[in-house]
């Protein structure tokens, strides 16, 4: 029988990745172990010489973006802008351990500073139309240099109304004045709120209405309703979910389902069902399955109560705060406080927190107190291999990349590097890894960065404290 | 890029070289004295962005300046400032949208994957109404004939037939896609959107009982497609009860698992079913026995034997099935 394209595609790629497995496997044991290490210098250069000058193949670097057919199957979340690139290098350098010198990171600051609108947000370059992807870009870029010039330098005022401006009747958020509504416009105006401490239940209302009508009969999340559910958008929007509080709403039974089948025999992840092995969904898939791991009790309940209701018995509403097996954090222990954690596995108190229109700040501890939790799930997919693919077949001498025959970029980099981290911490981030979690020598260990905004997570706690004492 | 803008680009004149542009005065890229990632335009770039600059902070709604913005597009067609003045000079010029919608037909086959000119084709659609619809669709369907899971134009896609119509042909297009493909997971994508949505076929209640025969016959072919299972799930909105209440369900699972294929995801359906309780047929007892190790004990439940052999065939997976197993309801 003749192979559809679909097929002839995936086969061309298993070849590939598997020629180079097997050719590492084949390696005599020291040659074989180098390939398993983290070219961190050569990375780290790259990344450093880019954010002072792009070479000349970026002479085109906006008409190449807005090609970006070379990055047909990644999820180029949005391309121009300068922001990203900053997020894409800064990030990576800083995952690795490493950063920019001071004069560089002055220099990242003023730059930013001009691309920052003076009726709120960020746009793609000085001049440009604030838009909430580049502010997205801008703000995490700002946190991860840290410090208080760097962190003063947003102006939260103006951001918050334009936020409002950019949120739309159905409860979703245009990109820009006069852009698409879609789930990584509501991801990234609710991811900068919160860390910024400016979220409340203005911004938030009916996004959870938005975000759930876009998980697809498949179990992941589309970018609009009716969309194929897609790596990308599935992390925007269940970390977007789980920020407002509302991540019961969705299906993460199936939800986790469709996840765990993304990863493929290449042992990388896939964005949709039956496409190509990409690297960067390291991040989107391998961050996804880091949150729901700190779902548990939501996960349970949706496990277990309809169970329970089918057969006629009561569901057990105290199910979350009597789960003794399982401490959320150790500033949650009353019945009916109320801690947003308690929200978060509490789901039936939801609705009285959207009424509660005058508690913005309990919001606002969601994504801290997210990761403050303990994690009583085991990791969702196979970490291992995810990082045998980020190793041998993602990274090149510099760089990093989508699959083996397509080039190093900045974004690939930035995406695979975050999902290499997930991997190192299985999603416990409060103790050190221990060496049989890291593929490779121990020294491949990069920093944990924290799911739901994929910050460094030292420089998620800085920004945090520094945000909730600057009211 | 349309072959008119690129020989209007190979015989450029700078713009400070036109007469119409002499009142204006470029206003140059505010990137202070020390820009990081710099990038290193082209000359034609940055005075064609100095002009638009002048321009768009001018707020000029002239036909030179909806020129200018087309020289810009053509230098990078993923500047949604550039965009977004255009549709503001474009209104108030009244252009006729027709033409804007050529215009951005030349883009898209040059470019088909950014969110600009999706966005702007959507806004230029609405603007026109459901004479575009038929053309909207088959434009798609062009930009599928070279990529048939674009993720942008099946949003595009979806959207005119939602809010223009033109639904009559769309069910027949997706068997045509997925004859061409049955891996094609956006044709798929596309079928569950049909049947649930489209006013002329009466929702997933009236479609259902075909489409499971659709599926179910997809499944038999290639065992292996994920899609084709997802499919059949999803038109029992993962209602896990009414899965279980068809026997068709429990029949393909069977089928697969007694034909020797790659049983994958007839075992991850199977699983789902047991979960709700579903008892069993003496074939589907049998199948499974058939194919467990002997490592499985004996004692464990019949959905717990299932996890244990995808643990075992499916060992990307192992900690998944592993976890499913815990939480099998007892």
């Amino acid at each position: 029988m003749v192979a559809t394209k679909t097929q002839e595609e995936q086969w061309m790629v298993q070849d590939q990745v598997f020629r180079i497995y097997n050719l590492v496997c084949n390696l005599p044991p020291h040659a074989q172990s180098v390939n398993f290490e983290i070219r961190r210098d050569n990375h780290v250069e790259y990344l450093t010489k880019s954010l002072k000058q792009l070479g000349p193949s970026f002479a085109v670097l906006d008409a190449k973006y807005s090609l970006s057919s070379s990055h047909s199957s990644s999820f180029y979340v949005l391309a121009q802008g300068r922001p990203w690139l900053c997020y894409w290098i800064i990030h990576s350098i800083a995952v690795m351990g490493d950063c920019i010198d001071d004069k560089l990171e002055n220099d990242v600051v003023e730059f930013l500073n001009r691309c920052q609108d003076p009726n709120g947000g960020y746009g793609g370059g000085p001049g440009q139309m604030p838009h909430l992807a580049t502010t997205y870009a801008a703000v995490n870029t700002l946190i991860t240099v840290g410090g208080d010039i760097s962190l003063s330098s947003i102006n939260r005022k103006t951001m918050y109304e334009f936020f409002l401006r950019m949120k739309d009747r159905s409860g979703g958020f245009r990109m820009h004045d006069g852009g698409e509504i879609d789930v990584r416009a509501c991801y990234t105006a609710i991811s900068v709120a919160s860390v910024l401490n400016i979220l409340d239940h203005r911004l938030i209302e009916n996004v959870g209405d938005y975000i759930s009508s876009c998980q697809t009969y498949e179990g992941g999340i589309a970018g609009e309703p009716g969309s194929e559910a897609h790596g990308g958008y599935t992390f925007c929007g269940l970390a977007a979910m789980v920020l407002i509080n509302d991540v019961h709403r969705l299906d993460l039974p199936s939800l986790i389902n469709w996840l765990v089948f993304r990863q493929g025999v290449e042992c990388g992840f896939q964005g949709r069902t039956n496409k190509l092995v990409d690297g960067c969904y390291s991040f989107w898939q391998g961050g996804t399955a880091a949150i729901i791991q700190r779902l548990h009790m939501i996960v349970n309940e949706q496990l277990g109560v309809s169970y329970i209701l089918e057969h006629g018995s009561s569901a057990n509403s105290d199910n979350c705060s009597t789960d003794s097996d399982c401490p959320v954090g150790d500033q949650v222990s009353e019945v009916g406080t109320s801690s947003p954690v308690n929200d978060i596995c509490r789901p039936e108190q939801e609705g009285a927190g959207i009424s509660n229109a005058s508690h913005p700040i309990e919001l606002n501890n969601t994504g801290d107190n997210f990761i403050r939790g303990n994690v009583c799930m085991k990791p969702l997919f196979n970490s291992m291999a995810l990082q045998q693919y980020i190793l041998l077949c993602s990274q090149e001498e510099a760089g990093f990349r989508d699959k083996p025959g397509k080039h190093r970029d900045h974004y690939h980099t930035c995406y695979v590097l975050s999902g290499l981290s997930i991997c190192h911490y299985n999603g416990i981030l409060q103790t050190p890894p221990l060496p049989r979690d890291i593929l490779g020598p121990y020294s491949n260990l990069l920093e944990p960065v924290h799911p739901l905004f994929n910050i460094v997570l030292d420089k998620y706690h800085e920004a945090r404290e520094f945000f909730a004492r600057s009211q | 890029m349309s072959r008119k803008i690129k020989e209007e680009s190979r015989a450029r004149v700078p713009i400070s070289q036109r007469a119409e542009w002499f009142d204006v005065r470029p206003v140059p890229q505010d990137d202070g004295p020390n820009p990081v990632v710099p990038i290193a335009y082209t000359d034609e770039f940055t005075e064609t962005m100095d002009y638009f600059r002048a321009v768009y902070l001018a707020d000029e709604r002239s036909p030179r300046a909806l020129q200018l913005t087309q020289e810009a597009i053509s230098f990078n067609s993923g500047n949604y400032t550039v965009w977004q003045f255009r549709r503001v000079i474009l209104e108030a010029l009244n252009v006729d949208l027709h033409e804007e919608l050529e215009f951005v037909t030349g883009i898209t086959r040059g470019s088909s994957k950014n969110y600009q000119i999706w966005h702007h084709r959507r806004w230029i659609a609405e603007k026109l109404g459901t004479d575009v619809a038929g053309r909207e669709l088959v434009f798609t369907k062009e930009i599928f004939s070279q990529d048939a899971k674009n993720y942008h134009a099946w949003s595009h896609r979806q959207w005119v037939l939602q809010c223009l119509g033109g639904w009559e042909d769309e069910l027949a297009y997706c068997d045509e896609l997925l004859e061409d493909d049955i891996f094609n997971n956006s044709a798929w994508n596309q079928r569950y959107f049909v049947i649930t949505r489209s006013p002329l076929l009466g929702g997933l209640e009236a479609t259902k009982d075909s489409e499971v025969a659709y599926a179910v016959k997809a499944i038999l072919a290639k065992p292996e497609n994920e899609s084709s299972w997802r499919y059949l799930r999803g038109l029992y909105n993962n209602n896990l009860s009414s899965l279980s209440e068809d026997p068709r369900v429990a029949s393909v699972c069977a089928d697969v698992l007694k034909s020797g294929s790659d049983y994958v995801h007839a075992l991850n359906m199977v699983l789902d079913l047991l979960c709700r309780c579903y008892e069993p047929s003496d074939e589907l007892k049998n199948s499974i026995d058939a194919i467990s190790p002997d490592s499985c004990s004996s004692d464990s439940s019949l959905a717990q034997k299932v996890c244990h052999i995808l643990q075992i065939v499916d060992p990307m997976r192992a900690n998944y099935w592993e976890w499913r197993k815990s939480s099998v309801p007892v």
